[in-house]
């Protein structure tokens, strides 16, 4: 049973994340070429008029930017809290174990062969991606010799990636659409539109709630193999479950947002201090914490080079980076 | 084991990759977007060919050929001893992020000093080195002070310290080359690949006297290689100074690195699979290892630098990425299915 004290913390951590989440959106819409106040936004929102350009900027750039940057963030951290409990390995998450990459890799296909593939290829080219990237992990895992300790699977999952970026780059050169994937590969919100968001969003959030379901047969799994199977865990289900729900929530994140690593990583390490190991709170904490995270990380990016933009995945990394090195000299301990 | 290798003698194993280095070299002039007849290279090599076979030739191919040699070698030595000193199986100078420690350095370099005139310089090219030996030389001590504790460098550790350095000097670069204009970017980005397109004389020059005195350096220290290799205690046992020795040798196969990396971009995996061939064909011993390591390195970034300008022809792949998609699938065997 949780403790009092744990449950005030739980309450108080989401207040305080949904408080930030709100500023954080604001900040967002608010920010960018357009001088644009908060009056404006809350005009927009309310009364929207289709002849004054601010509101335009803000219906069609802005808000889709934003959203965009809540839910990439949200459903990266949920991956990363799935992939680290069901498979206990703390180094686990979607970018370093290839699931990303994978995505991003059959996303690059699409843009070869079909020119100008229409975001509805992309999204099926990611989903495809995904589910491929994650069954490398797992065969991986079930093929190799002795077991896969979480450094060994760490490694693989980069080898994987490596292999596939320089497959892109190949492919890239070849159909001369290297632009187009080193940019997809850079991991951005810079040429979000609102279609994006009406199908990525949709297919997050079933994502999402398929997590939350799973939460608590998670919380089981975190504890081992033999504890969930004593327990009359049906652990192969659970496992297949869990992997789609990864499947959904990255491709959905990598079709309009590219590759955006360390968040999947980061965010569910953050969050499990102050939460606990209950998967029933760490995966709405993480939820909450990593569209934060992403949305001042795309922040930060308009700010740092303006007007140029960096992209939203080299500010991630750069906050990963120290967080990932910590978890290396703990050789993947820790959760 | 040792027996049935020394059934075939060592000799014939240099002979062997003289002769398929060779057989690359005369393919590899011949191959590529202008096809040269074997009869005619040979013409131009004794010196009665046409003016234009010799432009391609002496000009184009020749010093990119030589570089590739050069290039795998140095990398492959580097690699060798980095696998001995550190006792990690998985060591190259790629994936530790020793390259891309170099190559932010370089991308520096563009961005702040040269701008547009990067390929242009002679000077620039032979300060290129120096300024990767200084980011070789930052990455490397980063891997090694973050992957050290309790006295020891464990080997699945530092090789993911090395992936987060390289995650973080990758994005440093994006940083940077986002802020770069577009020819700068495209040449950083090239560059980054691990390209020897732009392969003159001038850089042969710039790579020359590094290798010429590291390279000896190495072979000369085969013995303390082998010492290092079987563990601290029995190299302390038969009186060799570990942690001095260690320091030396680190410091070349940085310095190899580095200066090769300044040459010809970010080559992975050459430095992972060179030894590993080497010592499966002619055992652990370095003083018999290091000579098939160098000659397969180089045989290898040769190799794969003509299938990069045949395979897309008339485009050209960066050798970089023909290296990492041999390499890396090798590298997951090694570590999942070896121990």
């Amino acid at each position: 049973m949780m403790s009092l004290k744990r449950i005030l913390s739980i309450i108080s951590f989401l207040t305080i994340s949904i408080l930030l989440l709100f500023a954080a959106f604001f900040i967002s819409i608010r920010f960018g070429a357009n001088n644009i106040t908060y009056g404006d936004i809350t005009n927009a929102i309310l009364h929207f008029d289709s002849t004054n350009p601010n509101h335009v900027v803000i219906h069609e750039l802005r808000i889709p930017r934003a959203i965009a940057a809540l839910f990439v963030g949200a459903a990266l951290a949920v991956a990363g809290a799935i992939m680290q409990g069901v498979t206990r390995n703390a180094l686990a998450s979607p970018s370093i174990l290839g699931v990303t990459s994978g995505s991003s890799f059959l996303v690059a296909l699409a843009f070869a062969f079909y020119k100008d593939p229409s975001y509805v290829m992309i999204a099926v080219h990611a989903l495809i991606g995904a589910a491929v990237g994650a069954s490398f992990v797992f065969g991986a895992t079930a093929m190799a010799r002795g077991g896969v300790t979480p450094v060994k699977l760490a490694l693989a999952g980069s080898a994987i990636t490596a292999l596939l970026s320089s497959l892109s780059t190949a492919i890239g050169l070849k159909f001369d659409i290297s632009k187009d994937i080193s940019y997809f590969y850079a991991g951005g919100f810079a040429s979000i539109q609102p279609i994006h968001i009406k199908l990525a969003v949709p297919l997050i959030l079933i994502g999402l709630i398929l997590a939350i379901g799973l939460a608590p047969s998670i919380s089981v799994l975190s504890l081992g193999e033999e504890v969930a199977k004593g327990l009359g865990q049906n652990t192969m289900a659970i496992r297949i479950l869990s992997t789609v729900a990864v499947i959904l929530l990255t491709g959905a994140a990598v079709s309009i947002a590219g590759m955006i690593g360390f968040v999947g990583l980061v965010v569910p390490h953050i969050v499990r201090p102050i939460v606990g190991v209950d998967y029933r709170s760490v995966l709405p904490a993480s939820a909450v914490t990593g569209g934060l995270l992403l949305l001042v990380a795309d922040i930060f990016g308009r700010m740092i080079n303006s007007p140029f933009e960096t992209p939203a995945g080299a500010v991630t990394a750069l906050i990963g980076v120290p967080f990932f090195l910590w978890l290396a000299r703990k050789d993947g301990r820790g959760l | 084991m040792q027996l049935r290798k020394d059934k075939i003698p060592y000799s014939l194993y240099i002979i062997c990759f003289l002769l398929l280095i060779l057989l690359m070299l005369i393919f590899s002039m011949n191959a590529g977007y202008i096809q040269i007849p074997i009869a005619d290279v040979w013409e131009t090599i004794i010196g009665h060919g046409t003016a234009s076979n010799e432009l391609t030739i002496f000009n184009f191919r020749l010093p990119r050929m030589i570089i590739a040699l050069l290039v795998g070698a140095g990398i492959a030595v580097s690699g060798a001893i980095l696998q001995a000193v550190s006792k990690n199986a998985l060591a190259d100078p790629g994936i530790l992020g020793i390259n891309a420690g170099a190559g932010f350095m370089i991308v520096l370099y563009i961005f702040f000093i040269q701008g547009n005139a990067f390929y242009q310089s002679h000077i620039a090219v032979f300060i290129m080195p120096l300024v990767a030996l200084f980011g070789a030389f930052s990455a490397a001590g980063i891997i090694f002070l973050l992957a050290w504790k309790k006295g020891s460098v464990k080997p699945t550790r530092m090789i993911l310290v090395g992936i987060g350095v390289n995650a973080g000097f990758t994005a440093g670069l994006t940083i940077f080359q986002m802020k770069m204009n577009p020819t700068d970017f495209t040449q950083a980005l090239v560059w980054i690949s691990g390209s020897i397109w732009s392969a003159t004389w001038t850089y042969v020059l710039a790579a020359l006297p590094w290798l010429i005195i590291l390279i000896p350096y190495a072979l000369y220290k085969a013995r303390t290689l082998d010492v290092l290799n079987l563990g601290e205690q029995s190299a302390v046992g038969v009186g060799v100074h570990v942690n001095k020795e260690r320091g030396k040798l680190l410091l070349i196969a940085v310095a190899l690195a580095g200066s090769c990396v300044a040459i010809g971009g970010g080559i992975t995996f050459v430095g992972l699979i060179a030894p590993h061939i080497a010592r499966a064909l002619v055992g652990t011993r370095h003083q018999r290892m290091l000579p098939i390591c160098i000659l397969f390195g180089g045989l290898l970034v040769l190799t794969a630098d003509t299938i990069a300008r045949v395979i897309l022809a008339p485009l050209e792949l960066p050798v970089g990425i023909v290296l990492s998609i041999i390499g890396a699938p090798y590298f997951i065997y090694l570590l999942l299915f070896k121990n």
